[in-house]
């Protein structure tokens, strides 16, 4: 298996940021109400974790490793402002959008997570696919867990995404339960919790399943061989 | 100079002390490359939200340039001094629009953009900014929800003083599913406005030397 399918596969699924390594807890369920903000802080994510991953990478072999930390968070802090500053000018419609999302990345510490155990050793291009794959992994989770809770919280599917997308997707609500009346706890943390724990839990049954069917075989020739 | 390199201690301080000083030089290029960018940006977005406020076929002049100061007013809220700016017709007052803050937010202040008409009515409310939850607290932005167009055409007459409260507080304005603080303390600062503007109508209007 070659390292750029394994980083793939990593960030996608085994070794999912959100699911099993549970880094960055605190935006993932802080935002994840609804499938949007889901949506939104992903993006975020994902384009902080790409530049930070290959700023790291790219200084690797300078970065002293004694004080490897403090480093790191230097980088990822001036580059999230650099982020944020500079999509506040240039691109001032998305950072209406997106804005509240971006200082909240900070707080998210898969990406020092991912500096620390990949790109800080690996070079440039796979440091880049990390990022993307690890981002893209998270943004799976958190649009996951933002659907869930909006389902069962207000009944709807995609609500406000004329925020993200234009006002011509005003239309794209789906409202999926008629006449809801609202489960409050699923917009509230202790929803994000369960919500997650619920999404852990499947993901381990998958999992289990998974290894229960395929190994019979290959684990069985292996056993026989050896006996 | 080759022996000061070899102190680790010595060797990572500096090493440490470069990327502060690029990490900083990063940050703070950026901020002078944007600064301008970004203060356009938010002038005109201060122009649309007043058109939103107050319809731009109401007033002549120029909004942006007649403004008033405001030193820090505790009646609305404001701890650092605002600017009104007034709308006239022809030399008439029309409508002021000011700055209000309701500082009893669920996670702060939340900073809104009053128009009143010089009649005392409203011409619309809307919220700048707030740190107020996703999801629950952010439905006062009009974006989100229509609940922050129920005040346009409201005055203290209308409804009386003593109903603008939420409805759990026994007053005529809905809270939302999760979250009463947040509108309570929107609705409560309103009203605080009005009574304001009522007490200091002619002060907000009055006229200042040009100073362009």
């Amino acid at each position: 298996m070659s390292i750029y399918t394994q980083i793939i596969q990593d960030g996608l699924w085994k070794n999912n940021p959100g699911l099993v390594q549970l880094l960055g807890l605190c935006p993932l369920l802080a935002v994840t109400n609804n499938v949007i903000n889901g949506l939104g802080l992903g993006l975020a994510t994902i384009l902080t974790l790409v530049a930070s991953n290959g700023t790291v990478s790219l200084l690797r072999h300078t970065i002293p490793d004694e004080a490897r930390l403090p480093v790191f968070v230097m980088i990822i802090a001036s580059i999230v402002t650099a982020i944020e500053l500079s999509m506040n000018a240039w691109f001032h419609e998305l950072y209406l959008i997106l804005g509240i999302f971006i200082p909240l990345i900070v707080t998210n510490c898969s990406i020092i997570g991912r500096a620390e155990a990949f790109a800080a050793r690996n070079p440039v291009l796979p440091s880049l696919l990390d990022g993307l794959m690890m981002g893209l992994g998270f943004l799976f989770v958190l649009v996951l867990l933002g659907g869930f809770r909006e389902l069962l919280g207000s009944g709807t599917l995609l609500a406000d995404s004329h925020l993200m997308f234009g006002e011509a997707a005003r239309g794209i609500e789906i409202t999926v339960i008629e006449d809801y009346r609202g489960f409050l706890m699923a917009l509230l943390p202790p929803g994000a919790f369960i919500g997650l724990g619920l999404i852990v839990a499947l993901k381990n049954v998958i999992d289990a399943r998974h290894k229960a069917r395929q190994p019979k075989t290959v684990q069985g020739l292996a056993g026989a061989a050896a006996s | 100079m080759q022996a000061l390199w070899q102190n680790p201690v010595l060797r990572v301080g500096l090493l440490m002390a470069a990327f502060a000083i690029s990490a900083t030089a990063l940050v703070s290029l950026t901020e002078k490359n944007t600064r301008q960018q970004i203060a356009s940006n938010e002038r005109e977005a201060l122009l649309e939200a007043i058109k939103v406020l107050v319809p731009a076929d109401k007033f002549d002049n120029q909004i942006l340039q007649d403004t008033l100061t405001l030193p820090t007013t505790a009646a609305i809220g404001t701890t650092v001094p605002t600017t009104v700016y007034r709308a006239r017709l022809n030399g008439k007052p029309v409508a002021a629009i000011f700055t209000v803050v309701a500082p009893d937010g669920y996670s702060g202040s939340i900073f809104m953009l009053v128009g009143v008409y010089y009649d005392g009515s409203l011409a619309g409310v809307r919220v700048i900014s707030h740190k107020e939850t996703p999801g629950l607290g952010d439905k006062i932005e009009a974006k989100r929800n229509d609940w922050i167009l129920q005040f346009s055409g409201l005055s203290l007459d209308n409804p009386e003083k003593n109903q603008w409260k939420v409805k759990k507080d026994g007053g005529q304005f809905d809270q939302f599913t999760g979250a009463t603080i947040t509108p309570r303390a929107v609705v409560g600062a309103i009203r605080d406005a009005l009574v304001y503007f009522e007490a200091n109508r002619d002060k907000l209007f009055a006229n200042v030397e040009d100073k362009s």
